[in-house]
């Protein structure tokens, strides 16, 4: 890929919205929020517990309609066509996303069949994922036994079993030890390269830092938008612990 | 006297070795963390100092007390908040408070005076008749800080008290680890989160079941021997592909935009024009990047891999 392919792809938008809002009942979770997500991009969505990040997670992911504004994911629009939304977004969380007490084989093939994938397409991509994560000796131990570093990688695959264009990830590496966690963000950029737009959701400052832009929420508004790099110098401050404390606290 | 002292501390669960020997002290007064990943050994260790766990080999001492002796005296001088706090859920915040109270025969006449400062650090106040169960996470981790310092303890331990909570509630938490360590407590805090480091006065990183570094987070960096350098460029995973295969370069990470290197030697100005020519124009812009814990942590488990391998 040339530096222009790489330009000419990140100006493709994957997520819009446009004064996006949720309310229930009289509290309003998600007041007017505008993003445009590029694809290719690693998008981090930052707030406090309460902020509004899994409303917005939840209608963009199309499980909540909208009380207002307007969306889009991937092309298909957020009121009219969450079906489809459904089919091209992958999710993963760190907590959690593998069944422990299933060999790695069958959580593989249980997400292809939640996917709806044919047996044929689950059999293939189930080869290529052991492959690729290099598990091909330990097919049918159970996934409780892996490292966790294996674990991870093992569930990203899985979010990504049916090719989709965009795919949430939870907090993807809390917790973790720190050269797992480079690791596995190097498989996240090597997702993104491929076209796919990454969404991380996270408490973890450290997290924000690896993201091409980071939103900040407070009480369901969008109160910064930018990259880590920026906001740093925007705010005074050396790292995105302080930015966030400042911005939301302000 | 410390107020903990450990001296070659093992512990281990069947085949696996949770803590293989661990020697460190917190002073009296001491703000002290206990930074490393999930399965490291750090509740292990904790349980241990509160006497939860006897040590299979080495000692522990808690304000000269032995654990394995006196444990019944060393958990009246000890608050301990578990990582997961059994808070009832179905009690109010302050029937929680009272109920710790009586289990720590905490005097009728001082609770009064004791409920109003942990309400007052803990801005619970307003929220004396809220059930536990209706708390946020961050409310909740403080009602069982709370709790857990309901008898003025001499020595705090707790362990991942700010984790799953948000940003916000984590540093005013922290704020008040502060305001009790001012006050002269003890406190060892366990966190899996490397950039908590930088809250306490000393840490030590740990890493299966060992300390791989201890001492203040700044000294830490200030030892760490790789020159870090911030890379800017046209197209940055391109530039790592180029640094990667550098005899000079010991790491690289891609960080958004940017690619974090580190480098044997500091890079001189011939070096990085040399580079920027190779790169064929990508390389735009560097500038020298402080090193974070996180990258202390790292260069510290590749040494001390190193060194398992030449011993073996």
């Amino acid at each position: 890929m040339t530096m222009n392919d790489a330009k000419q792809m990140t100006r493709q938008i994957s997520v819009k919205t446009a004064d996006l809002t949720r309310r229930f009942g009289k509290f309003t979770a998600v007041d007017r929020v505008s993003i445009e997500v590029y694809q290719g991009e690693i998008f981090g969505f930052l707030g406090a517990n309460g902020a509004g990040k899994t409303t917005m997670i939840r209608m963009l992911c199309g499980l909540l309609a909208p009380s207002e504004g307007s969306g889009s994911v991937a092309g298909y629009d957020i009121y009219r066509q969450s079906e489809a939304i459904k089919r091209r977004i992958g999710y993963m969380s760190q907590k959690f996303s593998l069944y422990d007490d299933l060999t790695i084989s069958e959580n593989i093939e249980f997400y292809g069949g939640v996917y709806g994938l044919s047996r044929a397409l689950i059999r293939e991509r189930k080869e290529a994922l052991i492959r690729q994560v290099g598990l091909e000796a330990f097919a049918d131990k159970l996934t409780r036994e892996l490292p966790l570093g294996f674990k991870q990688r093992l569930a990203l695959g899985c979010a990504l079993l049916h090719d989709p264009p965009i795919v949430f990830l939870d907090e993807p590496t809390s917790g973790v030890d720190p050269e797992a966690r480079r690791g596995f963000w190097d498989l996240i950029y090597q997702t993104v390269a491929l076209g796919k737009t990454v969404f991380v959701t996270t408490h973890f400052m450290d997290e924000a830092e690896y993201c091409h832009r980071v939103s900040i929420m407070r009480e369901g508004k969008l109160i910064a938008l930018d990259t880590p790099a920026k906001l740093k110098q925007q705010y005074g401050r050396s790292n995105m612990q302080d930015v966030f404390v400042a911005l939301v606290k302000e | 006297m410390n107020a903990i002292e450990i001296k070659d501390f093992h512990k281990s669960y069947g085949t696996v070795d949770a803590v293989r020997g661990v020697s460190m002290e917190v002073k009296r007064g001491e703000l002290f963390g206990l930074i490393g990943p999930d399965g490291a050994g750090k509740t292990t260790l904790l349980r241990a100092i509160c006497t939860l766990l006897l040590p299979d080999r080495g000692s522990i001492l808690v304000d000269g007390l032995n654990t394995t002796r006196d444990a019944a005296r060393i958990r009246s001088i000890l608050g301990y908040m578990p990582q997961r706090f059994s808070l009832y859920q179905d009690l109010s915040v302050e029937q929680n408070l009272r109920f710790f109270a009586d289990l720590f025969q905490v005097p009728e006449k001082e609770r009064l005076e004791r409920l109003e400062r942990l309400y007052h650090f803990s801005r619970l106040g307003p929220f004396k008749k809220r059930f536990a169960g209706a708390l946020s996470g961050g409310m909740k981790q403080k009602l069982a800080l709370s709790c857990a310092l309901i008898h003025t303890p001499a020595i705090l331990v707790l362990d991942e008290p700010t984790y799953g909570v948000d940003p916000v509630s984590r540093q005013e938490f922290w704020d008040i680890l502060r305001l009790i360590r001012q006050e002269g407590t003890a406190i060892l805090v366990s966190t899996a989160y490397m950039d908590e480091a930088d809250q306490c006065e000393r840490v030590a990183l740990f890493f299966k079941g060992r300390i791989a570094g201890i001492g203040a987070p700044e000294a830490l960096k200030n030892r760490y021997r790789y020159p870090l350098y911030r890379l800017e460029a046209e197209d940055v995973r391109r530039l790592r592909d180029f640094f990667r295969s550098l005899p000079e370069v010991q790491s690289t990470q891609l960080f958004g935009d940017a690619l974090h290197a580190s480098f044997t030697q500091p890079p001189d100005s011939r070096q990085w024009s040399e580079w920027q020519a190779a790169s064929s124009g990508n390389l735009t812009s560097w500038s020298p990047q402080p090193p974070t814990i996180e990258d202390v942590f790292l260069a510290l488990i590749a040494e001390s891999e190193a060194n398992d391998s030449e011993a073996q």
